[in-house]
């Protein structure tokens, strides 16, 4: 079995991962119809089951969308997928900016940084300017926005109203760049990049799944209850271990454990994405009395969408590919370029 | 042909840059006539109701623009006439007639209406006080439902005198249908108006 995959080509590799992936999605599917078609006696379990069952069906719905964005984005080529990140970019930064509430003088601001910051970020991830695209928004953008927004002649809770900008740049563009970045293609790395998102996205969703699972079973004292009502450390401790496993896993699909110098490479990045993404998503939230009022990001979400949103889910990835990216992209480069 | 174009092509821009959130909270939308009035700080407000708005009830909705203003170049004018079929109003009580007088004719018609009661684009947190038109038709039509309206955050869309407009998710919420009263005083039902459009803001 093994050699009959690893005689494939890479193409037909990462084929049968998608297969996999979506009949692994098809069969979650299936058993949440037949579950929701399960009666109860008792109208309190029945409840607790429904209200469970509604989460799951939301963890479902995010999976089967980001598996189909990066489904279309390997078919159609790298400047679909990046216009279809740059979509959810988008998306991202209007939800973010509904909840941090800004003035009248940050409108020149906003302008820039969803037309003109956005579209200059995804074009240098696809025009592959590596040494630009790590700094552009850190650097040249957080040091010019300031000064469209001191034009804007508003000097009222000036710093913060920039900071709260800055940071929802840094989350939903920054963060979201990374991710079609891995997609694209690295000479010498022939057409295997959807292995590297692959792996980025299966631990980190896996592990945010256990570690929300976890939380439900343990029902601990949340360790910050105005922030979330089920973060806790126990099962974030879970979350991690349980990522770990599909990291430790999936190792093969990367390109590091071709020779046994990269292995170490791996497990470290392993263990940070596994850390970034169980201890960095209850922090990216952005604190909005709203938030507090519902309890955690979801809720709040789900009030102020039109419909329940997909990209709500995505904080995990958001906050935990330029990790990777920081960590994998120098050293890719450089297995990709022997002379670089 | 171009008209309609254009109406998707803004139906669809403020979707992308609003998400269009209709919430009927007192009422559900029905094919009935009725008069639509809502706080109005943006142009997009207009937008915000129609897309808000079922297909079916949005051709016999029709809202008011002051005349002046939409009428001034050739553009606004096809906008507002081709897209979005509005009745005008003069602002200036100059002439002779009722400035109410095309309203009265398009609800004897059958037509549904949105009014912007404040008059103008306010920009501060609170509408301004209600003008006397909503009186006077309510007064005239005590058969047609009143339908208010809250329309959020639209002024972080595109403030008065931008351009340029941002994303920002938006939401209209429709009230319970408002009544005038029997032997209700024109002050005082404006006022009730007014705070049931503000109360839609906290639900």
């Amino acid at each position: 079995m093994y050699q009959t995959l690893k005689n494939l080509t890479a193409t037909e590799q990462v084929g049968a991962l998608f297969f996999l992936v979506f009949g692994l999605l098809l069969l979650a599917s299936i058993a949440a119809v037949l579950l929701s078609l399960r009666e109860f006696d008792d109208a309190e379990v029945a409840e607790q089951r429904r209200s469970d069952l509604h989460n799951f069906e939301g963890v479902l719905r995010t999976s089967w969308f980001m598996v189909l964005v990066f489904w279309i984005g390997w078919l159609a080529g790298d400047w679909v997928a990046l216009t279809l990140f740059g979509l959810v970019s988008f998306f991202a930064l209007r939800e973010f900016m509904t909840l941090s509430p800004t003035r009248r003088g940050d409108h020149r601001s906003l302008v820039l940084a969803f037309f003109v910051v956005l579209p200059i970020q995804y074009w240098l991830v696809g025009s592959e300017h590596f040494d630009l695209f790590t700094v552009f928004i850190p650097v040249h953008v957080f040091l010019a926005l300031p000064v469209a927004s001191a034009l804007a002649n508003d000097p009222q809770r000036f710093l913060e109203r920039n900071a709260k900008l800055q940071w929802g740049i840094m989350v939903c563009i920054y963060g979201m760049s990374h991710v079609p970045a891995l997609l694209l293609d690295f000479p010498d790395y022939n057409n295997k990049s959807a292995f590297l998102v692959f792996f980025l996205v299966l631990v980190v969703q896996t592990c945010m799944i256990s570690q929300h699972l976890a939380s439900r079973r343990l029902r601990r004292a949340p360790a910050a209850p105005n922030i979330s009502h089920s973060f806790n450390w126990p099962s974030w401790w879970i979350g991690i271990a349980v990522g770990s496993i599909p990291g430790t896993l999936l190792a093969g699909i990367t390109p590091f454990c071709t020779g046994p110098g990269f292995r170490d490479v791996v497990c470290r990045l392993r263990g940070r994405v596994a850390r970034a993404s169980g201890d960095e998503s209850p922090q990216t939230r952005p604190w909005h009395p709203d938030l507090a009022r519902a309890g955690c990001w979801t809720g709040s979400m789900r009030c102020v969408l039109p419909r329940p949103s997909s990209f709500i889910r995505l904080d995990g990835i958001l906050a935990s590919s330029p990790v990777f990216i920081a960590q994998f992209a120098p050293k890719l480069i450089a297995y990709a370029n022997p002379w670089h | 042909m171009l008209a309609k174009l254009m109406s998707y092509f803004l139906l669809g821009l403020i979707r992308v840059l609003t998400g269009a959130q209709a919430r009927w909270y007192g009422c559900p939308p029905k094919a009935e006539q009725r008069i639509y009035f809502a706080n109005h700080q943006s142009h997009a407000d207009l937008m915000m109701i129609w897309a808000a708005l079922p297909k079916e009830l949005r051709v016999r909705t029709r809202a008011i623009a002051a005349r002046d203003y939409w009428t001034k170049t050739p553009f606004r004018q096809w906008l507002t006439t081709a897209v979005f079929n509005v009745i005008y109003v003069a602002r200036d009580r100059s002439a002779e007639e009722d400035p109410l007088e095309p309203l009265f004719e398009a609800l004897n018609h059958g037509d549904s209406i949105i009014l912007f009661p404040e008059g103008t684009r306010g920009n501060a947190e609170e509408p301004q006080a209600f003008k006397a038109g909503l009186y006077n038709l309510a007064l005239k039509f005590p058969g047609i439902e009143l339908v208010l309206a809250w329309i959020n955050n639209v002024q972080r869309v595109m403030p008065k005198g931008e351009v340029v407009p941002v994303p920002v998710l938006c939401s209209v919420t429709f009230g319970a249908p408002l009544h005038l009263q029997d032997g209700e005083e024109r002050r005082a039902f404006l006022d009730r108006a007014r705070q049931a459009v503000i109360a839609l803001r906290d639900v």
